[in-house]
């Protein structure tokens, strides 16, 4: 039985844990509460609607210990920590890796700290907030990060704070003779009018094959804004599951960059409530799977409140064998009048085995609302592609250029330059050699510096 | 250079060609000019190869090689490039990478390497200087949002870097205004070279102002109902095309 592999780790954890002495009764409460809910469901299945096209057996069947430290090699780390001038929180296999981080200068009202340390300074401030909105009954992986949780990051911008760089969480994973799991929690609570950028990024070594069971809850207070970049380039060995729940008071503005370019399994959950007159969540994603990569993005935009608004685009691109699923939902209260909630799905498959499952959904229960769904798989355009053939350009450059095209009309939102552009790069590189861009999108990378 | 020769073409089952014969040589420019429904954009598109275009009869040679067999791409390699009437937008792919593609795949048609970088930018940017282009342009995708008149001077642009052989501009006047007229004009006229056909092919004579013709066409009915120097032009633009449709008619 694989949820008891998990069950014997836990209790190894906590006997280790409590020669340290006592934790505080609260979190021991959800541990034990966490625990019990995950026995009690077990991994998910097939069966379940929300799982119905996502396996986690490699998941369920894996054995995973717990990493002991974040030693890790500081030139390696180097090469893959975004080139950007950020705050950053690094995690080594889950681990609080402190000289791989860089907090000094944090301007007043914003506090960046790793989880333990938020603990140790005050564990009655974290434990109000924290598993609010995403509880131990969101789902058997929620529950198990309960009840494993002891890490990850507490971000707190204080009232009217605006943070004048980009605040880096970054997840390193190892390769190592064992496979790791961790489980970290991301907690935001983002003041009334503060505003902040905040960019969770996951990679590591190539050969690692690790699995990341992440809760990240983000409060954001009236007139907040955050833009969270979820940049996903774990290597093509990693498992990953992540709960991404926000809260939105009155006129605040959650958008979201999912940007998921690796990891071998991927799933994510990311939710709005929109619980405030004004509120606004944008949700833009791009995902491109290659090999047996598997990538599952569900999101929901729980219109709580009149006066909502939610905007979704998401665009896919698969080859070989590798499997998309896309499940946007739009809920829309009783009584939340003059809501605006649209949603858009498109996937270019380029493989005859690559496969996407596509769902949107529209659930109202109001009348006097804006909402629009649609989700298309397909074809690039023949006219444009006679237009670039007509320049001398070949049949396979003119639909490679198009397909980087399909990925741009979501990078085009994407706010730091940046970051567009090591993903427009990384998907012109992962495009198949047929379609020759080798070295064109560097040239005009280049160019453009100029 | 091209010869067309007793060209017969059937769009949707309609014959619209009827048996066109052209033949321009290196150093010239055509006009084709004729009434609306004549055939004259159907002309650059069989030779560009554009989807749904059957030919039922006769040829098109150019430098030798036979069109009608060539792949779209190897024709805009080989050198015959055709400016559209209407140029298609094409969100998401910046301009400078069609430039980069285009001239690169030409080169490598040719058997030459790639141009260097810096090389590759001097030429665009001279180029752009010559169509009073932003080099912003270069960022922008091709054609999206652009005004009538970026759209065609992004034509001519793409004429300039690729330096065609043979170069078609199907209706590069229409929704110009007269200084965006004067730059393209300019543009084409800057083409113009010993080694280098031009056709141009037009509704009014406005543009042969500008671009003075050695030969002008005039197309009724799917073929060539009379040719002259750009005097015909003129005498069109006073009497219209009437009198040509009378003439053939007779």
């Amino acid at each position: 039985m694989s949820e008891q592999t998990f069950l014997d780790s836990l209790a190894r954890r906590s006997a280790k844990r409590d020669r340290h002495g006592p934790e505080p009764s609260w979190i021991a409460a959800r541990r034990q509460a966490g625990a019990a809910r995950f026995e009690a469901l077990g991994f998910p299945t097939r069966r379940d609607e929300a799982w119905k096209y996502t396996d986690v057996r490699a998941i369920a069947n894996g054995e995973f210990a717990l990493a002991e430290d974040a030693d890790f090699s500081q030139t390696v780390a180097a090469t893959l920590t975004l080139p950007i001038d950020a705050y950053r929180l690094t995690f080594v296999d889950g681990v609080y890796a402190p000289a791989l981080s860089q907090l000094e200068g944090l301007p007043q009202g914003v506090q960046l700290v790793p989880l333990s340390q938020a603990l140790a300074d005050n564990h009655e401030a974290v434990g109000g907030p924290l598993g609010r909105l995403t509880g131990v009954e969101f789902s058997p992986f929620s529950a198990l990060n309960t009840a494993f949780m002891e890490e990850g990051a507490v971000l707190r911008l204080a009232p009217g704070c605006v943070v004048d760089k980009p605040l880096v969480v970054q997840f390193l994973s190892r390769s190592g003779a064992q496979p790791v799991m961790c489980h970290p929690r991301l907690l935001v609570e983002a003041g009334a009018r503060s505003q902040a950028t905040l960019i969770e990024h996951h990679i590591g070594e190539e050969d690692a094959a690790n699995f990341t069971n992440l809760v990240a809850e983000l409060i954001l207070e009236r007139g907040a804004i955050l833009d969270h970049y979820k940049l996903q380039e774990a290597p093509l060995g990693d498992l990953h599951v992540a709960s991404i729940h926000a809260e939105q008071a009155r006129d605040s503005r959650y958008t979201s960059y999912n940007l998921n370019l690796g990891g071998g399994l991927v799933r994510n959950d990311l939710i709005s409530d929109l619980n405030g007159q004004g509120a606004v969540a944008n949700f833009y994603g791009l995902f491109y799977g290659q090999g047996r990569q598997h990538i599952d993005n569900h999101t929901v935009a729980n219109h709580n409140a009149p006066l909502t608004f939610s905007n979704e685009n998401y665009k896919g691109i698969l080859d070989d064998r590798a499997r998309g699923v896309f499940n946007g939902r739009v809920v829309v209260k009783r009584d939340s009048q003059k809501i605006e909630g649209f949603q858009s799905n498109a996937n270019l498959l380029l493989s005859d085995r690559a496969e996407i499952d596509a769902k949107p959904e529209l659930e109202i229960y109001a009348d006097d609302v804006k909402c629009s769904h649609g989700t298309t798989t397909g074809q690039l355009d023949e006219e444009a592609i006679f237009a670039l053939r007509t320049r001398g350009i070949d049949q396979q450059t003119a639909r490679g250029l198009l397909t980087l095209a399909f990925a741009g009309e979501v990078l085009d939102q994407v706010k730091l330059d940046a970051i567009a552009e090591r993903v427009e790069l990384a998907v012109a590189g992962k495009l198949p050699e047929r379609f020759n861009l080798a070295g064109l999108v560097e040239a005009a990378a280049a160019l453009d510096e100029q | 250079m091209l010869e067309v020769k007793d060209l017969h073409v059937t769009v949707e089952g309609q014959t619209i060609l009827k048996g066109l014969s052209l033949t321009i040589k290196a150093g010239e420019v055509h006009a084709i000019m004729g009434p609306n429904g004549a055939g004259k954009s159907t002309l650059s598109a069989v030779i560009a190869g554009k989807d749904g275009y059957e030919v039922t009869q006769g040829s098109i040679t150019f430098q030798g090689q036979d069109v009608l067999e060539m792949e779209i791409e190897e024709r805009a390699q080989a050198g015959l490039l055709l400016g559209f009437q209407y140029p298609v937008e094409i969100p998401g792919v910046k301009n400078i990478y069609l430039l980069k593609a285009a001239l690169n795949a030409q080169r490598a048609a040719r058997g030459q390497e790639e141009v260097p970088a810096p090389e590759f930018m001097k030429l665009v940017k001279d180029k752009l200087g010559e169509m009073k282009m932003d080099a912003s342009f270069l960022q922008r995708a091709v054609n999206e949002g652009f005004s009538g008149g970026e759209k065609k001077r992004n034509e001519i642009l793409q004429m300039l870097v690729l330096q065609p052989k043979l170069a078609m501009l199907d209706e590069i006047d229409s929704g110009l205004d007269i200084d965006a007229m004067k730059v393209v004009a300019d543009g084409v006229n800057s083409l113009r070279a010993e080694d280098r056909g031009i056709l141009l092919v037009t509704h009014y004579q406005r543009l042969l102002d500008y671009i003075v013709p050695d030969r002008v066409h005039v197309l009724v009915d799917g073929r060539i109902a009379k040719s002259g120097d750009a005097e015909l032009a003129k005498q069109l633009e006073s009497r219209g095309y009437d009198w040509v449709v009378e003439e053939t008619a007779a």
